[in-house]
């Protein structure tokens, strides 16, 4: 028998939750269909969550492609088909491969593995990421830099942490259900170890009363702590620097490991700061929105440590 | 004697001339080891500036690996002596910079358009006696500092020797100066 797992019209990081409930239920070994043909858009979240539920299973998964042959042939440009020819049997229509010619796919779907893919997404993104930050949502350009280091922290994350690859997209979108505004959104999946076994594994780990995966993403995004954390201070400190973005430019982080999903939100967003009790999912899941700046203050550039602002750092 | 390391060219001779990010912790720890190893291989110089002019991103595991733990190098009493400075630093640069400064209480002296600026944990007093020694028109004596900010000889002294022990002044016999402002003197 095969299970069918329906992917929802419009796949984005809640209703992804529909996916991960459905897979929940079918026993290990059991045939999967993941069934798409009636998807009709889905966000960068989507797509790489997608590719990371092929990789949940040992079982390959057959994985019916979307009908619309506009939503189809979006999710090629993305760079879906091309890699998730690689992990599923798919099923229907799959448009010929072609390059993202659009302007706000930043980053098309990018496997990372190794240290070098996070140059590689890094180095890709640099002068498209300043025309579509600063030319298409108003925001700052010193928000450039800033953004290259979240993307390479969180990519980084994959490399260091999860014990396999896992995938990263960019993309620009007109965010109508909350906002009415455009935002840039990064997401960074895998399907590996997770945060509670990465933070387990450090020597310093000791499990309390307490210990899940709420827990670990606390301590993780909270606390900045780290596997490596022991005997190296300086470990830990990419997801607060993360956290710390987000904040400065108003925006939203969200991560979802193992059962638990944590979220950092802004004033425009009602998302609960902790989900718990979740159906599992390996790895780790994360989504950062950065919207629009409209008729808003420009974000100051605070200094952690109290630095004076250049401008007024001269000597006589 | 000083030496000036161009980090860009060190990140494209050391792990691939294809990259101008700073990006990863691997990347960072082979930039600072290779930037280690010149240090060495040179003699250990007075002044060693870091130049990051060349560098477009910055993550905080590469600033976490070059500028904390270079500086940490330099503040063990086995490490290297003579001074660290940097140049080159973009306000792009400055957030992960000014983070693992304060996860490890670091400080460190910038040169930005040939003026200094101190960034990461300092005192206020620490900040109110540099900047007197970085505004004074040459080295300058505790007696002096004292003066122009109004405390006691010793409180001066103790401040501007706290200073030096944290390699964010040096010491002449002409008096107190910010490193890379008076070149001979250590």
């Amino acid at each position: 028998m095969t299970a069918v797992i329906s992917v929802p019209p419009s796949l984005d990081e809640q209703t992804f939750e529909h996916v991960i409930e459905q897979l929940a239920l079918v026993p290990e070994g059991e045939k999967i269909l993941v069934d798409a043909r009636h998807a009709r858009w889905a966000s960068p979240f989507g797509l790489t969550a997608l590719l990371c539920v092929a990789q949940s299973r040992v079982e390959r998964m057959s994985f019916a492609v979307p009908d619309n042959a506009d939503t189809a042939s979006y999710w090629s440009r993305a760079g879906f088909f091309r890699h998730a020819a690689e992990l599923y049997d798919l099923h229907g229509t799959v448009p010929r491969q072609r390059e993202a010619h659009e302007s706000d796919v930043l980053l098309e779907i990018t496997p990372v593995v190794k240290t070098d893919d996070v140059h590689g997404v890094v180095g890709r993104i640099q002068q498209k990421a300043t025309d579509i930050l600063h030319g298409q949502l108003g925001l700052d350009t010193a928000i450039t830099g800033a953004f290259g280091m979240t993307l390479s922290e969180s990519a980084g994350n994959i490399v260091e942490h999860a014990g396999q690859g896992g995938w990263v997209a960019v993309q620009a979108y007109r965010y109508t259900k909350r906002l009415g505004r455009r935002v840039v959104v990064i997401a960074v999946c895998d399907a590996g170890v997770g945060f509670r076994q990465s933070l387990e594994s450090s020597p310093s780990h000791r499990r309390g009363d307490r210990w899940d995966d709420g827990m670990a993403l606390e301590d993780a995004v909270l606390r900045a702590m780290s596997r490596f954390r022991h005997g190296d201070k300086g470990r830990g400190q990419g997801l607060a620097g993360i956290r710390r973005f987000v904040g400065r430019w108003n925006g939203k982080l969200t991560v979802r490991s193992g059962t638990a999903r944590i979220a950092i939100t802004p004033e425009w967003d009602e998302d609960v700061p902790m989900t718990e009790s979740m159906p599992f999912f390996p790895g780790a899941q994360i989504q950062i929105t950065i919207p629009e700046r409209i008729g808003e203050p420009k974000a100051a550039a605070k200094s952690a440590t109290g630095a004076r602002p250049r401008s007024r750092e001269r000597q006589p | 004697m000083s030496l000036l390391i161009d980090v860009g060219t060190v990140l494209r001779g050391t792990v691939c001339d294809l990259y101008s990010n700073l990006v990863t912790r691997p990347t960072g720890a082979a930039v600072r080891t290779a930037i280690e190893r010149q240090v060495v291989e040179i003699g250990t110089p007075v002044v060693t500036t870091i130049d990051f002019s060349q560098v477009n991103v910055l993550d905080f595991s590469c600033a976490d690996e070059i500028v904390a733990k270079l500086l940490l190098r330099y503040a063990d009493a086995d490490g290297p002596t003579g001074y660290l400075l940097f140049r080159g630093i973009a306000d792009s640069h400055l957030d992960p910079i000014e983070i693992v400064l304060e996860r490890h209480a670091l400080a460190l002296v910038a040169y930005h358009d040939g003026f200094a600026e101190l960034f990461g944990v300092v005192t206020d007093d620490e900040r109110s006696h540099w900047e007197t020694v970085r505004d004074h028109d040459g080295p300058v004596q505790p007696e002096a500092v004292a003066r122009l900010l109004n405390i006691e000889h010793a409180t001066a002294e103790h401040h501007l020797e706290q200073l030096r022990h944290r390699r964010l002044l040096m010491r002449h016999v002409d008096g107190f100066a910010v490193p890379g402002t008076m070149p001979g003197i250590a």
